[in-house]
């Protein structure tokens, strides 16, 4: 029993699952593999969400506790990080400080106490603000635009749809540094460096793929007799897809913006190279966040945190649609 | 079951009740609505992927540099082409490329099956902590590749003290982004934490697509675990794992984001990928038509390996 092979091998049925002395049964695992099973996925899990639980800490400490050694985990609750996210300050003579009135607000307070003055708001929220924009827009055309062509790919003859779908398909995959060369020099000679409008198209682009295949899959699912029946009552075709598609097909479509929204969000190469100020998003506004003397810890970790935030809240509301989301609706359970 | 009944005009012919409409925008004939509806898709695709492909084509065979629009460029024939396959740093930087795909993808393979198989056994709280699992593929690159450069930050970074805690190294002698041995498994590292859940899901969905029969045929059969996981579990799970390998063989080879923010290239150029070395040449030094040229190439190696994922896609399909 206690020799190195045996238990080898019990240990490697534990990690198969399918031993047959501890398994009732070869597809139910016993108690014993469950329970080890869950052990080492649950240590994973706390290995792979400590970074974000780190970031989500030094957004509520100070510089100085940001940067401790050893590290501090728990520390005074401070929001520094966010008050400078926000803001720019301006350091000051003590002379002039001194004549100033009172602070009026907890960012305030804290800019004094480091003997600076806040000058004004940062470039912050309308970086947020941009991020929303091109997001929704983006997304908003990406679905509308989606759901017409998977409609029209699922329910009728379309000449070449093998090859349609495949050319769709295939535009996601091209290197987006690659694109954006050409898309730099067009948008260039329209005009539309830096505009909200040259962004929300070139996601639209992208996104448009994806929403096309996840819808496809969605709308392929939904019976065709409801439209056979509202045709017969007299419907048109237009109506029947308004009246009896849409409704059903509403969380696939509703799943579909998610995602769309999710990649417009993150999205960083094309961002970073056909942006600079009017419609600079979050992802390359996030690294510059800098303070006096360097990188403002707090400041970034609270600009990444709230950046995050959304994202965990939608991963949990998707996470019975995530594995369509990655493999463009082919596989779905 | 056979195929479902095609609803085509010819089902469905324009009859009475609707003939009055006939000329309305609702009335249109199901040829006329699929066209309407896929033409603006194919037309916005157009516009912006595949004129602008058609674009970098042409600028490839030529020596135009964007920074200096006034200066009348020539065509310079296939020498960029030629120039950027007997290049050397294009070589290395593809070489730096196939390492980082190939070790990131070899981590994220064993990590990802493994815990799908971990999880498959169901148990208690498994849904729970796959979702806690699944969410680093869910953030941005970019931003995963900047806060990951403050935990790597020497002395006072989270990575390197916890590395220090267990090893007993002091914090402060070592470098994981500036040290030329560190860097390049830097990426790898971060590329393993983030899309470790990506093989992850997809393998999880294999092994719920074989069904519980062919289990309990083996054990009727007396079929060992080890040659249950051989002869059934992995051929059968095979397929998705070929499906999420390639999409992450075509993820990283193109990888930009993360690894800009992380490393940059750096230290030197040591991890140097493509997509760095196309974005230096393209709006750095401004090589607008030598670096179409290697984006061209690029674009061929990634549309080449997206045929064959699409054909492993369609294999996978659940109906």
């Amino acid at each position: 029993m206690s020799s190195p092979s045996t238990s080898l091998r019990t240990g490697l049925s534990a990690f198969l699952g399918t031993g047959r002395s501890t398994a009732h049964s070869v597809v139910e695992a016993s108690a014993r593999s469950k329970w080890i099973s869950g052990a080492i996925v649950v240590a994973y899990a706390l290995i792979t969400i400590t970074p974000l639980l780190w970031i989500f800490l030094t957004s509520f400490k100070t510089p100085t506790d940001s940067i401790a050694y050893p590290p501090k985990v728990i520390s005074e609750p401070s929001f520094e990080g966010y008050c400078n996210l926000f803001t720019i300050r301006s350091r000051q003579a003590p002379e002039y400080m001194a004549s100033l009135p009172p602070a009026t607000n907890y960012c305030d307070r804290i800019a004094r106490e480091r003997e600076m003055v806040i000058a004004g708001p940062s470039k912050t929220p309308g970086r947020l603000m941009n991020s929303l924009i091109i997001g929704f827009g983006s997304t908003f055309l990406a679905v509308f635009l989606g759901t017409l062509a998977a409609y029209a790919f699922s329910r009728f003859k379309v000449r070449l749809k093998d090859d349609l779908m495949f050319f769709i398909l295939s535009t996601r995959f091209m290197p987006p540094i690659a694109v954006a060369i050409p898309i730099y020099l067009m948008y260039r000679q329209l005009g539309m460096t830096d505009t909200h409008l040259g962004m929300i198209l070139l996601y639209t682009a992208v996104n448009v793929s994806l929403a096309v295949w996840l819808l496809k899959g969605f709308i392929d699912e939904i019976p065709r007799e409801y439209e056979e029946a509202a045709l017969v009552d007299g419907y048109t075709r237009l109506q029947a897809f308004v009246k009896t598609v849409l409704p059903q097909a509403a969380t696939g479509i509703a799943a579909t913006a998610v995602f769309c929204l999710i990649f417009a969000w993150n999205e960083y190469a094309f961002a970073v190279l056909l942006t600079s100020g009017v419609a600079q998003t979050m992802p390359p506004f996030i690294p510059f966040i800098i303070g006096e003397g360097g990188q403002d810890w707090p400041a970034v970790a609270a600009g990444t945190t709230l950046f995050i935030i959304p994202i965990v809240c939608f991963t949990v509301l998707l996470r019975k649609h995530l594995l369509r989301g990655i493999t463009f609706g082919a596989v779905r359970k | 079951m056979a195929a479902s009944v095609e609803i085509t005009e010819a089902n469905f012919p324009m009859g009475s009740a609707t003939s009055a409409r006939t000329f309305r925008l609702g009335g249109m004939s199901d040829r006329a609505i699929a066209w309407l509806f896929i033409t603006p898709t194919i037309a916005l695709l157009l516009a912006i992927n595949i004129f602008p492909l058609l674009w970098t084509v042409y600028m490839s065979f030529t020596n135009y540099k964007a920074n200096m629009g006034w200066v009348k460029y020539q065509s310079v024939g296939i020498e960029n082409y030629v120039d950027i396959l007997t290049d050397s740093d294009i070589w290395a930087a593809m070489q730096t490329t196939a390492t980082f795909v190939f070790w990131s993808i070899l981590f994220e393979v064993l990590l990802g099956f493994g815990l799908a198989l971990l999880i498959n056994r169901k148990f208690r709280g498994h849904s729970l902590w796959t979702t806690v699992i699944l969410l680093p593929m869910m953030l941005s690159p970019a931003v995963v590749g900047n806060f990951w450069t403050f935990l790597f930050q020497p002395q006072i970074g989270l990575f390197n003290y916890i590395v220090g805690f267990f090893s007993g190294v002091d914090p402060g002698s070592f470098q994981m982004i500036g040290d030329v041995r560190l860097a390049p498994w830097t990426i790898v590292l971060v590329d393993t934490w983030m899309w470790t859940p990506y093989v992850m899901l997809i393998c999880l969905a294999g092994l719920r697509s074989i069904p519980d029969s062919i289990y309990e045929a083996a054990e009727v059969d007396r079929a060992s675990a080890w040659r249950r996981f051989w002869s059934i579990t992995l051929p059968m799970v095979m397929p998705f794992l070929m499906l999420a390998v390639l999409f992450r063989a075509i993820e990283n080879f193109k990888m930009f984001d993360m690894v800009n923010l992380l490393t940059n290239g750096g230290p030197g150029s040591l991890t140097e990928t493509v997509s760095i070395t196309l974005k230096r040449a393209a709006f750095e030094k401004w090589q607008t038509g030598w670096s179409s040229a290697l984006a061209i190439i690029l674009f061929l190696t990634v549309f080449g390996a997206a045929n064959i994922y699409v054909k492993v896609l369609n294999k996978v399909k659940q109906r």
